[in-house]
């Protein structure tokens, strides 16, 4: 059974006991009727429509969706050929959202493109996959030959004079890949380094020319925008932000999960509704609201609402809204490590507070967790995240790998002291 | 030297794109999937086509994990040791794929069959721990299932 579309506008089509649809099952379900709409509108009165809705980008960062396509330089003296891409590289560490939807209903993702690469006029667009999505990549080449086939997607679509060619590219791996300027080297072929801002992708980026990067659950968003209207998308939202969001849930909860909720459902109706609480003799501690690069929320945040300002407003961020569950008895110092060799690992290297910054602190934590550490290092550590933090870097990845260190000092300091030795007592003459 | 299938991918591939150095990732991927992985003679193969340098090529796979640089065994495990598989239950799974192909992360079973490596975040979270071989994914991982998924594979 499917859910209802107006609740659910993004799993409407997705049942995964069975195959998503085809695009005959897809267009029996009101498929592309956004597309039909958008090829005769103005490109600007959608991205306007957009704009208008609230939209956010659902990659992390939160931007205006309609407000970052109206950057794109229009009319006929704009350069060209212009971009679109989807960034489907979905490697931040606890998120496992986008997956839902690219194995789940493919064609909705190709639909949402197809209308954003009309609102900026896009002569060809992307899809960057991560490897491991093998599931992903075979619905979606399947979904995409079916548009290609049925004129959704080509020369003159539908009659209407717009072209548009849709490429998946597979990824050969690095989470830097997914930062929008890296993944943009990595599709020239090069080393996925992140490029220096500005100028920003929308005025130059692949290849020099205007280029939108947008998330997989961002573009999922447009169809039903278009073919709902602005008003009712706002009014989906719980608080401020509108429309729904695909939360989820991992860790030691009894029912880890991906759900379709409205914006601004509240932590605990996630954490204890949907995830059903806590595994048995087990006590919730603390969670990363929206993966591996966000700050830890504890107890007395449980009642605020996932949405951005809320989040944010806690001192953390909304991120990917899948969040990752700590409990009382799994080690923090071992989670923040683990979380802090994953940045090591993954840093490109260009920036020293990222590539000194972060090797620092994996031996700091590494020698705490041992049994070595000293008080001192612990003011290190904090010392390290502000020497990371936002503003000196290149990319977010410095500052996103701080959060969760810096959060874990502030809440769970306790637990990192109890694990370094008192120091030894001076020797009596 | 390239086979008549490798090239006839690699020449699709760059097809898509309006310069031919931008498929040079994409031609490293074909190379392994004919090859299993990409020696230095897949790299001079690659920089031939791509009308590049073997360094620059070399350049760019040193920087994706996903190009092996080395020669792989038959199927690569790949183990998610990201941070809702390490709460889950990662070390279990390493320590349980130690015992039963008797490798360390990184080495290759003496008969070829197995390859293991940690990988990060494979974005299945909600069923952690998980791993793939080859090109399957595996999860809610436990001793019982690594020893019936790795039977699966000969
Ligand atoms: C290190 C790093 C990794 C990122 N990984 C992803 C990712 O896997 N998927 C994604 O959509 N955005 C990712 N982002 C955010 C992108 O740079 C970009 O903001 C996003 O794709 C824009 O899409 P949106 O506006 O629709 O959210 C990452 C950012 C950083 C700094
Ligand atoms: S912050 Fe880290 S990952 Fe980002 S550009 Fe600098 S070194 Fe590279
Ligand atoms: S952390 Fe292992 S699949 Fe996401």
């Amino acid at each position: 059974m499917s859910a209802d579309p107006l609740k659910k506008p993004l799993t409407r089509n997705i049942d995964p006991t069975r195959e998503p649809f085809d695009l005959k099952q897809y267009e029996a379900a009101g498929g592309y009727q956004a597309v039909a709409k958008v090829l005769k509108m103005d490109p600007k009165e959608v991205t306007e429509t957009v704009k208008n809705s609230g939209l956010r980008g659902r990659g992390g960062a939160g931007f205006n969706t309609g407000l970052k396509w109206s950057f794109v330089p229009m009319g006929p003296d704009a350069p060209r050929p212009k971009y679109l891409i989807c960034n489907a590289d979905e490697m931040e560490p606890g998120t496992m959202k986008d997956r839902v939807l690219l194995e789940g209903d493919p064609h909705s993702l190709i639909e949402g493109m197809i209308c954003a690469a009309y609102a900026i006029q896009a002569e060809k667009a992307f899809i960057f996959l991560r490897w491991g999505y093998t599931l992903s990549e075979k619905r979606l080449r399947k979904a995409l030959a079916e548009a290609y086939e049925g004129g959704w997607l080509g020369k003159n679509i539908k009659g209407s004079g717009y072209s548009l060619d849709l490429i998946p590219h597979i990824s050969a791996g690095r989470y830097i890949c997914g930062e929008e300027t890296a993944l943009i080297n990595a599709l020239e072929g090069k080393r996925a380094n992140p490029r220096t801002k500005p100028p920003f992708p929308q005025v130059s980026g692949l290849f020099g020319k205007p280029t939108i990067v947008n998330n997989v659950e961002t573009f999922c968003n447009i169809p039903p925008i278009l073919t709902n209207g602005v008003e009712w998308y706002k009014s989906l939202g719980l608080t401020e932000d509108a429309g729904t969001k695909l939360y989820g849930a991992s860790g030691k909860v009894k029912r880890p999960g991906v759900w379709e909720l409205p914006m601004g459902t509240p932590i605990r109706e996630i954490l204890e509704g949907h995830a059903g609480g806590m595994r048995e003799g087990l006590r919730f501690k603390g969670l990363l609201p929206g993966g591996a690069s966000t700050d830890f929320l504890v107890e007395e945040h449980l009642d605020l609402p996932m949405d951005y300002a809320s989040i944010q407003k806690a001192g953390s961020r909304l991120g990917t809204g899948t969040m990752i569950v700590l409990d009382d008895q799994t080690c923090v110092v071992g989670m923040v490590l683990n979380l802090t060799q994953f940045f090591a690992q993954e840093s490109c290297g260009w920036c020293t507070p990222c590539r000194d910054g972060l090797a620092h602190a994996v031996k700091l934590l590494q020698a705490i967790k041992r049994g070595e550490g000293r008080m001192e290092d612990l003011n290190k550590l904090d010392q390290l995240c502000r020497f990371m933090g936002p503003g000196n870097t290149f990319c977010a990845l410095a500052p996103g790998a701080a959060e969760p260190i810096q959060s874990a000092l502030k809440y769970f300091r306790a637990d990192f002291e109890r694990l370094i030795p008192k120091q030894p007592m001076a020797q009596a003459v | 030297m390239l086979s008549p299938e490798e090239r006839a991918e690699i020449e699709a591939e760059i097809h898509h794109y309006p310069r031919k150095e931008a498929a040079c990732i994409e031609a490293m991927k074909v190379v392994q999937k004919h090859r299993g992985w990409v020696s230095d003679e897949g790299i001079r193969d690659v920089a031939e086509i791509m009308g590049m340098t073997p360094a620059e090529v070399d350049g760019i796979a040193t920087f994706y994990n996903l190009i092996f640089r080395k020669p792989v065994g038959k199927h690569v495990v790949m183990a998610c040791d990201s941070v809702s598989c390490w709460v889950m239950g990662y070390e279990n799974v390493r320590e349980c794929l130690r015992k039963k192909l008797g490798v360390e992360m990184g080495q290759t079973t003496p008969d070829g069959k197995f390859t293991v490596l940690p990988i990060a975040c494979l974005g299945d979270c909600d069923h952690a721990p998980a791993m793939m071989v080859g090109e399957d994914l595996h999860h809610d991982l436990t001793a019982e299932k690594i020893d019936e998924v790795l039977k699966r594979y000969s």
